[in-house]
């Protein structure tokens, strides 16, 4: 993905993922807090097309799991019956995570289970949890970022614009959120909230914390546009002939930071998803049952978790695309910002 | 007269072990066990620093591991048995009316500075337990009848006690009540400063027990070292001097994987209480040859739910005290019960290797468990049903109480027990199919202790007790109404309910019944009470699960603390396995 092709290459790849992200109730097969006590730590199961006796389906079909005994935690496949994969299935509705009309993309009979990234500790399928969890992570991401980039938009601009005692308000108090070590404040935070926080607000709260945390560094990058594009030929003309304040800052500095913006988002956005991750991660962010990436990889934090069931990495993993997506878009936004101006 | 026989004739049976320490003619202790070989070095990791080397002072459990093996007490209770022996006391006599017991000490002991031991040091041992001064946390068990029991030397190898009341449980009493050098601590507890005393800091030299160790040396942060007892008291049946190690090592390793990590590499050779993944993880080695892992079955720990059913002053907590008119109703908690699957918190949290329970009292306590007693059962329709009879109804799925409102509450637990965590998202699953929005919020340790202990800021939170003994003694203080752990109504002045007051009766009973079988029907009885009333609601007990490395004799881990390390001095590396010095 070069940043000659542009930013559609990573464009179509962050489209594919958010739609995927917002499509989970249909993707996934399972709902997200769905427990199977009987298949804790289930390997992903595998996709066979050829059957014990030989003979080749070309639909592909998945044998049940069932605990191999007294090996406490291994699992052998029962080959007397294969349970084909079927498309459009109607699953069984749930309050969590039923799409409309309970039909999911595919799933296996009853009595079977498709699990094609295994599962966890509680037997929970890490597919539609992955696929749940994207929700909150990228978009807790990208909210938070808007949250922040709106903002710093703001105060930067205004620092930027009417300088003097403004500008030296708001810049002071800009390195006072940089200088405050944010995380132990998130656990001093967390220590006094109330103890019942609903995942929904738990959510907004998420966002709300990592998007004022930080506004304070792309305000400095705005005021530092808004500076020099105060002092241009056209602008000082505009405020020659009585163009008010808002006027010049509507017509002639804001587009000025159009491009400054669009690539801060494009770097924000894949931080403040890894936020998200970390907060969770370290329990401060949304709560069982409720998954996200962050508390998927929680579970990774146990030695024989980490040493053992190598599927639980897939939330790591699934960053991976995700921010090689929004660096290229970036990329690719600073190339045409700078081919522009 | 009678009593020097005896003694000779012990030490000229036992002259070959003399090498050098014990004094020609003390009184050893002979044990039964196999016999082993001289030498080596064990390791073992702690999962904390210790804190002191005083046993009055000590609280928490790395201290307790390491002053276990460099003390002796007067009774022991044999951790296989489960019953009661002589240790420094070679024997006792208690009066008629159990009040009065009269202990014959050993002779020719010493300290393992050389220093001789007699019944000046019990005496002034029980003072220093006893001393308020100290805030020694084994003061409480030794007041008896309202009274600290009286100790008194009656000769240099003689002492008596006397309590105010006949006590059960007496002679278990003196198990792990160390017995303290009147030579260097003396001047300490005269000037009150005994509770200061050994610090981590203290010089070897200035450590004395009557235990197979002796402290040799510490390095803070890293690693604590203790050498052999020269003059320990114990010999093996063929003679020889116990203890066979050379040393054993505590080192310090904070996490338990990184024990499990440390284990599997042989760098330490002994580990205690696994949990059930790491058990599993350790079992599917290949390596498995250099080490044997033991699951010795439930041990005495119970994991429970409680709900919050303190008195909270008027107005403090208005949104707890509206739900505490749910957490009261009996059929309210039995409902709660009824619906948690603890067949899958044994699969899932502990792999199979753990027990449900159905009162307090685990199978594990062979001697103490009511057998009669139904295991639970997996039933929501009974919950469902309990819940219809007792005013509640569902609407849209959701649970509501008689006024209508939804019945949702929040389950604390400790942050840092991974397993807690796990018990309490399954009791979130199970309560949702009766239509309850639970929360489960982990909390730091000391966060979860001080809002159930102090602030009773909670709603329902998840917790475990273990036992340190089998006897119902060592479980007073949680189910007297008035007891320091009774946790989910802590500071009655009175009994709140008139089962709490039958539960009352029946403990102080037991407490001063001197006939087992009666005992045994009076805790028979509150154990009923307890799976009827569900004050605590019982979940699983998890096994105890150890592992030791291939080649070490006389390993015998037992569910009585401490689990691998009580036969210390019996322990020994066998010819194919010494390991590197």
């Amino acid at each position: 993905m070069s940043a000659r092709s542009g930013p559609w290459g990573a464009l179509a790849v962050l489209a594919a993922v958010h739609l995927a992200a917002l499509g989970a109730g249909f993707l996934a097969p399972y709902a997200p807090t769905e427990q199977n006590r009987t298949l804790p730590y289930a390997p992903p199961t595998g996709l066979r097309f050829v059957d014990a006796e030989g003979r080749f389906h070309l639909r592909p079909f998945v044998y049940r799991l069932v605990e191999r005994q007294g090996a406490g935690g291994a699992y052998d496949e029962d080959r007397s019956r294969p349970y084909p994969v079927r498309f459009f299935v109607r699953g069984a509705p749930d309050a969590l995570g039923a799409s409309a009309g309970g039909v999911r993309l595919f799933g296996v009979d009853e009595s079977a289970r498709i699990f094609l990234l295994g599962t966890d500790g509680f037997g929970r399928d890490q597919l539609s949890r992955l696929l749940h969890g994207a929700q909150i992570s990228l978009f807790a991401g990208l909210m938070a970022a808007t949250l922040s980039l709106g903002v710093g938009w703001l105060l930067g601009t205004l620092a930027g614009f009417y300088g003097r005692w403004i500008d030296a308000a708001l810049m002071r108090s800009a390195e006072l959120f940089l200088a405050l070590p944010w995380l132990y404040l998130l656990f001093a935070v967390r220590a006094v909230l109330p103890l019942s926080v609903s995942p929904g607000q738990a959510f907004l709260l998420l966002v709300l914390v990592i998007g004022l945390v930080d506004w304070a560094r792309p305000a400095r990058l705005f005021r530092g546009v808004v500076l020099s594009a105060r002092e241009r030929n056209y602008v000082l003309a505009a405020r020659g002939f009585g163009a008010s304040d808002l006027y010049l800052i509507r017509r002639h500095i804001a587009p000025q930071t159009l491009g400054l913006l669009l690539t801060q988002a494009a770097l924000l956005v894949p931080q403040y998803i890894l936020a998200e991750v970390t907060l969770s991660f370290l329990g401060l962010g949304v709560s069982e049952p409720v998954p996200s990436w962050g508390n998927m990889l929680a579970a990774l934090q146990r030695y024989h978790v980490l040493a053992s069931y190598w599927w639980m990495w897939a939330p790591g993993l699934a960053l991976v695309p995700v921010f090689l997506a929004y660096f290229a878009l970036s990329e690719a936004l600073q190339v045409r910002a700078g081919a522009e101006s | 007269m009678k009593r020097a026989l005896p003694a000779v004739a012990v030490a000229l049976l036992s002259a070959p072990a003399f090498a050098q320490g014990a004094s020609p003619s003390a009184d050893l202790l002979r044990t039964d066990q196999e016999a082993g070989r001289p030498g080596g070095r064990l390791v073992f990791a702690l999962r904390s620093e210790p804190k002191t080397l005083n046993p009055v002072a000590a609280v928490d459990i790395p201290s307790k591991e390491v002053i276990g093996r460099l003390t002796a007490d007067l009774i022991h209770i044999d951790r296989q048995t489960q019953r009661t022996g002589p240790a420094l006391a070679r024997s006792w006599s208690v009066s008629p009316d159990g009040r009065h017991y009269t202990l014959e000490l050993r002779r020719g002991l010493r300290f393992s500075d050389g220093h001789p031991f007699d019944a000046d040091d019990v005496v002034f041992s029980f003072g220093c337990y006893l001393d308020e001064r100290n805030g020694s946390p084994q003061r409480d068990p030794l007041i008896v009848g309202g009274k600290p029991v009286a100790v008194r030397k009656l000769d240099p190898h003689r002492v008596a006690l006397d309590m105010e009341q006949p006590y059960a449980a007496a002679e278990r009493l003196f198990d792990s009540l160390a017995i303290l050098p009147r030579h260097l601590l003396g001047k300490a507890q005269q000037e009150g400063r005994l509770a200061q005393a050994w610090g981590l800091g203290t010089s070897p030299a200035e450590v004395a027990g009557l235990g197979p160790f002796r402290l040799k040396s510490y390095v803070p942060g890293d690693r604590l070292v203790l050498e052999r007892n020269p003059y320990y008291w114990k010999v093996d049946h063929a003679g020889r001097a116990l203890p066979y190690l050379d040393e054993i090592v505590f080192l310090l390793v904070p996490s338990e994987d990184a024990q499990v990590i440390r284990f599997k590499a042989g760098e330490t050779d002994l580990i205690s209480r696994l949990n059930a993944e790491n058990f599993g993880l350790l079992a599917g080695e290949t390596t498995a040859r250099r080490y044997r892992l033991e699951d010795l079955g439930p041990g005495l720990e119970y994991t429970f739910l409680f709900f919050n059913l303190n008195d909270l002053a008027d107005g403090k907590l208005p949104a707890i005290s509206r739900k505490q008119a749910w957490f009261r109703q009996t059929a309210f908690r039995q409902a709660v019960s009824a619906a948690l699957d603890r067949e899958g918190m044994v699969r899932l949290v502990c792999r199979g290797r753990g027990t449900p329970l159905s009162a307090h009292v685990t199978p594990g306590n062979k001697i103490w468990v009511n057998r009669a007693l139904p295991p639970p059962a997996h039933s929501p329709d009974r919950a469902r049903e309990l819940l219809a009879r007792a005013g509640f109804s569902w609407k849209e799925g959701a649970l509501r109480d008689g006024a209508g409102a939804p019945v949702e509450f929040t389950i604390v637990t400790n942050a840092a027990n991974a397993a807690r965590v796990q018990m309490a998202t399954i009791v979130q699953d199970d309560l949702r199919e009766l239509g309850m929005q639970v929360q489960v919020v982990p909390l730091e340790n000391r966060a979860l202790l001080d809002r159930v202990f102090q602030s009773h800021d909670y709603e329902a939170a998840l917790m475990a007790l273990g036992s340190g003994d089998v006897d119902p003694t060592s479980e007073m203080s949680v189910w007297l109404s008035s007891g320091p752990t009774h946790l989910w109504h802590l500071g009655q002045p009175q009994p709140a309910t008139p089962w709490e007051k039958e539960i009352d009766e029946r403990m102080r009973r037991q407490l001063v019944t001197l006939d087992p079988q009666e005992r045994k029907r009076q805790y028979d009885r509150v154990q009923e009470l307890v799976a009827e009333n569900l004050p605590l609601i019982p979940l699983i007990s998890p096994n105890v699960l150890v592992g030791a490395r291939a080649g070490l004799g006389n390993f015998r881990p037992a569910i009585l603390d401490h689990y691998v390390l009580w036969n210390a001095d019996e322990l020994f590396w066998q010819t194919s396995a010494v390991p590197r010095p």
